[in-house]
């Protein structure tokens, strides 16, 4: 409830946050605060500056061009999901930016802050999973670009060095098929945060499925692509697959030992879970190519 | 409201008075309060649930800049002003507690709850006095703890108290047990349930808090606190701390919500004035959120377990209950009454049981102290007897509506004296039940049932029929029940000079609308508009005696407290009329605010000129003033009753519950505004739906509490609660002259029943074991018990 004493910096531009925060092992980027300052409250982190990225203008904004959509690290969830033509080409990531939390919530959190935090639970990782984002991080030494199959470690690990700020992340725009997607999310009834959350993306190309990534978060330590369900779509077509059966492999690649299992779940259950919600996001993904106008 | 609507107020749905400042922001709380020169209190709670303390040193927090001072158990002994007692739990004549496990206001040499507290730090403010806290070093020798009461009660548990080597406070029988046995004997069908109920954190969104202040010329402490119960806080507060009651002033701010857990004295509210009167300065704290999870009284966690004998027509032969409550580290001060006779009072909830036995126990863990939440230990009571109800019809193989109706206590049979004792006052739980059946079209309904069961869906249908007990009553009762206050209630009327009037009541609104309702008794009886009435409550200065806002008694008690008074101001002004225009006082009318004389309506007053007339006084038959006080004890309860019917559907692959309807039918007698009974029952049933499904307490092995923030605790959000259909039906109280029932905690109580029966009606086909529930039915548990049946 109260933090421990904190400084705090402005940052001007992002050259200006990695100064002030290789000078200073203590120091912590604040962009939305809705992870950190929790944080804070109850102890957890005690950072010893602050440096807050919030007005750096360059980090906001979703922009398009011909083979790339780019979304600026402080994007709002609130700005992504009322994007229509996120809805229309990467319906995955605005649904899942719309599910996050309150209102309140994704008026003030960030992508950049919700894939550089790497909470379990959260939304996004599953989402940028399937999308197959780039991560783009600058750090001392320039820019980085890194693959997002390789960005999430574990819990709260990611591949961001303490001394690098994500500048935002990069999806593909897919040429010929038609991309659809879904994410969907068991939330927990007092946090609200995915118990288990599917994203699911799919090219598919008269009636039948190019290419497929389904990903999920809250099952494990840090997001997952789940590659057996990827395994049965591709090639399948949309009238002869049964995503009942597709989705039954949910859990197979995935180590028991190592699901989380709480009080708001156990590994088992959270493995049920899975199977349930990637049938439904597998379902919900086709509906919405069915559909002509976003869901939003 | 226009402002000549008067007469006919009482029933209407009168907008509530008080709402804009609440939802403008407007509304002052306990730490809105402003202060000059206050010292911040923080309180060091004890990291471990169970553990000896052999040291505690303040010297670093001491040495802390802007530290003003830390109090140990031990530096009250030393210091100028007398040590804080305990606080009491009061013996009655059927428990007996003793001083031993009364709960501490700061502990010294031995915890027995993650929470309690150690030690208070004041600060220039809040964040140094915190700082201060985590600076202190206590030297804790830990032992070995428990929270389960079942297990608490093992040969082999930890003991709490050396005298009570197997963790039990009190063991309470009721009935006779060979006779309900042989009902037993003779018994065509026996059925059993289980209500293995967690504890619950009453919550309000405005945590405890409050301020102190000290004059020392005066020996005057005055208190703000957010309370329930501001008079039982003075009262037990000059206890505590051995000052004079009538040199302590207690003054309540709003109040944001309390669900009976701001009626007990509490430890921080001690310490706090503790230090003003130590420091002679104002002190002031706010709770934590976490510091209510942990230290707040629970609710809830009782366990009833028992049986139910029926003849070959399904009538009740006799009921067997055991029941073990989770008491936490000490006695609190109601807990082993409500977990007794204030519990089994209602336990044949509407029907007539002729036998009954019942055992219960307290069981002292390693937990926060147990005490009242909305509802009660009524709760356990209804839903034990509601969840036996539908496993009973399931064991006779009659349907469960049918089974209740041949058991219902008839009609004609009021007043009526329970198996218990309780004398039921009115009712008509026939036509409760009919009508519930009658708008849920029930027929049609377990055919739909039926039939989606073929397509692999599962509905289910769930009954609660229930009986509360409101304005509890007559004073032999509660002496009986060993209620340390009878449950009257004070309330004065003064109608002032210009003709607006001003009521006080010893109630304390902490959300519930008595600005509204008790503006509409006062308004309606003196005929005067709604808006030229204040209600004052919350202040001990304004009105010195009170019994305060629990029990749902407010409206039944308190209101019938203002509404007494209202006759008494009309009396008075009658006499004054009589008076002033030569008229026998029996020729005096009075209607709408005026008064006139028989046979000649020209010859009239107002009561607005009355008013003055009192006050100026120049020619007045008695004493001056237009002003009654009344002290109204009831001399019955007021039972409220209902049936409550959940219909949900449930997902056996993700044990998800879904809510086609929720329907509320209730007797609350007359409802005085129909909205605000509406809202009260709206909010309970959130409750009674989330104890069925979403809320419980979680601690780890070591005593830790898992739930201490509501990131982990599932609090009801307005998404899982459905659309709540209400059907009103009145019998009116006899005994109150207002007719009221109360049904502030109706909803929680008939609610968890409703639910639960609802989903184990569901699963049946599937073979889930509903004579055993374990509360609350998470997705997980109702995927586990459909899918992993030995
Ligand atoms: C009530 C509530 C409910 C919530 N519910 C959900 C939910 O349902 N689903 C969900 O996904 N999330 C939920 N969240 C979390 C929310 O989405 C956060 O906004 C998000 O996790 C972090 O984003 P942020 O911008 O607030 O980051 P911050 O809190 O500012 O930072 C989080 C962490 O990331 C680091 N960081 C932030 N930005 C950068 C950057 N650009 N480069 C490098 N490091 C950075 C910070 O140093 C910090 O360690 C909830 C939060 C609250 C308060």
């Amino acid at each position: 409830m109260y933090p421990s004493e904190f400084d705090y910096e402005r940052a001007e531009t992002v050259d200006h946050a990695l100064e002030l925060l290789s000078g200073d092992p203590e120091a912590k980027i604040i962009s939305g605060g809705h992870s950190l300052i929790p944080m804070m409250k109850s102890g957890l982190a005690n950072p010893g500056t602050l440096v807050d990225i919030g007005e750096i203008d360059e980090l906001t904004g979703i922009e398009w061009d011909d083979d790339t959509v780019s979304v600026g690290a402080l994007t709002t969830y609130a700005t992504i999901a009322d994007d229509d033509e996120l809805w229309d080409e990467l319906p995955v990531l605005a649904e899942a930016a719309h599910e996050v939390g309150d209102i309140q919530v994704r008026n003030r959190g960030t992508i950049g802050g919700n894939v550089a935090h790497g909470d379990p639970a959260s939304d996004l990782p599953a989402a940028v999973l399937a999308a197959d984002a780039t991560v783009v991080v600058q750090g001392p030494d320039g820019e980085r670009r890194i693959d997002v199959d390789d960005f999430f470690l574990g819990m709260y690990a990611t591949e961001l060095g303490e001394d690098e700020i994500l500048t935002g992340l990069e999806f593909p725009r897919s040429e010929n098929a038609t991309t659809t997607g879904a994410y969907v999310k068991k939330p927990s009834p007092s946090s609200g945060y995915a118990l288990v959350g599917v994203a699911v993306s799919l090219e598919v190309d008269d009636g039948r499925i190019e290419s497929a990534r389904v990903a999920a978060n809250g099952i494990m330590d840090h997001g997952v692509r789940l590659e057996p369900v990827e395994d049965g779509l591709v090639g399948e077509s949309l009238d002869d697959v049964s995503f009942e059966d597709v989705a039954a492999v949910a859990d197979e690649d995935l180590e028991e030992f190592m699901m989380m299992d709480d009080i708001q779940a156990s590994a088992e259950f959270r493995a049920q879970l899975l199977k349930v919600y990637t049938e439904e996001a597998l379902n919900d993904a086709v509906d919405r190519l069915d559909a002509s106008l976003p869901t939003a | 409201m226009s402002g000549d609507t008067t007469n006919g107020l009482i029933g209407d749905r009168v907008t509530r008075t008080e709402d804009a400042e609440f939802v403008t922001g407007q509304a002052e709380y306990t730490d809105d309060i402003a202060t000059s020169n206050a010292a911040h209190a923080a309180v060091l709670r004890s990291q471990h649930a169970h553990a000896k303390v052999h040291d505690i040193d303040t010297s670093a927090a001491e040495e802390l800049d802007g530290v003003i001072a830390v109090y140990t158990a031990e530096d009250m002994e030393e210091a100028e002003t007398s040590a804080p007692r305990k606080i009491p739990s009061m013996s009655t004549d059927y428990i007996q507690v003793e001083p031993e496990l009364f709960r501490p206001v700061i502990a010294s040499d031995r915890v027995h709850y993650q929470g309690e507290p150690l030690a208070i730090a004041l600060a220039e403010d809040r964040y140094t006095a915190n700082d201060a806290v985590d600076r202190i070093e206590v030297d804790y020798e830990r032992l070995e703890s428990v929270t389960d009461p079942e297990a608490a009660i093992e040969d082999d548990a930890p003991t709490l108290f050396e005298d009570y080597p197997n963790n039990i406070a009190y063991d309470w029988e009721f009935g006779d047990k060979d006779e309900v046995d042989e009902a037993f004997e003779d018994a065509e069908y026996v059925a059993s349930a289980s209500v293995d109920e967690q504890r619950l954190i009453p919550d309000p969104l405005e945590p405890r808090a409050t301020v102190a202040d000290y004059d020392s010329s005066s020996n005057e402490l005055s208190i703000q606190m957010s309370t329930q119960t501001p008079h039982s806080d003075r009262h037990a507060i000059a206890g505590i701390l051995r000052h004079p009651e009538n040199k302590i002033h207690v003054q309540v701010p709003r109040v944001g919500g309390g669900f009976g857990a701001k009626i007990h004295n509490y430890d921080v509210e001690s310490l706090v004035p503790w230090c003003a009167r130590e420091l002679e300065r104002p002190v002031r704290w706010q709770a934590t959120r976490s510091e209510i999870h942990q230290t707040s009284s629970h609710g809830r966690g009782l366990n009833l377990e028992g049986e139910a004998a029926f003849d070959e027509d399904g009538k009740l032969l006799g009921v067997r209950v055991d029941g073990l409550a989770d008491l936490g580290g000490y006695v609190s001060s109601h807990v082993h009454m409500l977990t007794t006779v204030l519990c089994i009072e209602v336990i044949n909830s509407q029907y007539e049981l002729p036998k009954l036995y019942s055992r219960i126990r307290g069981a002292l863990t390693n937990a926060t102290c147990l005490d009242s939440y909305r509802g009660v230990h009524e709760v356990a009571a209804i839903t034990f007897i509601e969840r036996l109800m539908h496993e009973s019809a399931k064991e006779i193989g009659m349907d469960p509506a049918e089974l209740r109706r041949r058991n219902q206590i008839p009609a004609d049979a009021f007043p009526y004296e329970t198996v218990t004792g309780t004398v039921y006052d009115s009712g008509n739980y026939q036509q409760a039940l009919e009508k519930t059946l009658d708008v849920l079209e029930y027929d049609e309904l377990r055919e739909r049932q039926e039939e989606l069961r073929e397509d692999g869906r599962y509905l289910g249908i769930g009954l609660s029929a229930y009986t509360h007990v409101s304005g509890v009553g007559p004073a032999d009762v509660c002496k009986e029940y060993g209620i340390f206050k009878t449950h009257w209630e004070s309330g004065r009327i003064t109608v002032h000079q210009s003709g607006t009037v001003t009521a006080y009541c010893g109630t304390m609104d902490f959300g519930m609308g008595h600005q509204t309702s008790y503006a509409q008794i006062v308004a309606d009886k003196l005929g005067i508009p709604i808006e030229d009435v204040e209600i004052i409550e919350g202040d001990t200065r304004h009105l010195n005696d009170g019994v305060g806002t629990h029990a749902s008694r407010s409206l039944v008690v308190g209101g019938s407290a203002l509404a007494e008074s209202a006759d008494d101001v009309i009396e008075k002004g009658r006499s004054i009329v009589a008076h002033q225009l030569e008229a026998p006082e029996e020729d005096i009318e009075f209607e709408d605010g005026e008064f006139w004389v028989k046979g000649a309506p020209e010859r009239s007053m107002t009561i607005q000129e009355v008013g003055s007339q009192a006050h100026r006084a120049w020619d007045v038959p008695g004493e001056p003033g237009l002003e009654a006080t009344t002290y109204y004890l009831p001399e019955q309860m007021a039972i409220t009753s209902g049936v409550h019917a959940a219909v949900v559907e449930v997902d056996p692959d993700t044990g998800e519950v879904e809510f086609e309807r929720y329907l509320s039918v209730d007797d609350a007698g007359n409802r005085i505004n129909p909205q605000i009974v509406e809202g009260q029952l709206h909010g309970g049933i959130a409750q009674g739906i989330s104890q069925a499904l979403y809320e419980d307490v979680v601690y780890d092995d070591n005593g830790n509490m898992v739930t201490s923030t509501l990131q982990d605790y599932a609090m009801p959000k307005s998404f899982h609660v459905p659309e709540v259909e209400t059907v009103e039906l009145s019998t009116p109280a006899p005994d109150n002259p207002l007719g009221a029932k109360g049904v502030g905690e109706t909803g929680p109580i008939a609610g968890n029943a409703a639910v639960l029966n609802a989903v184990v009606d569901a699963l049946e086909p599937l073979g889930f074991d509903g004579s055993e529930v374990d509360t609350p039915l998470t997705p997980e548990k109702i995927w586990k018990g459909v899918n992993d049946q030995d």
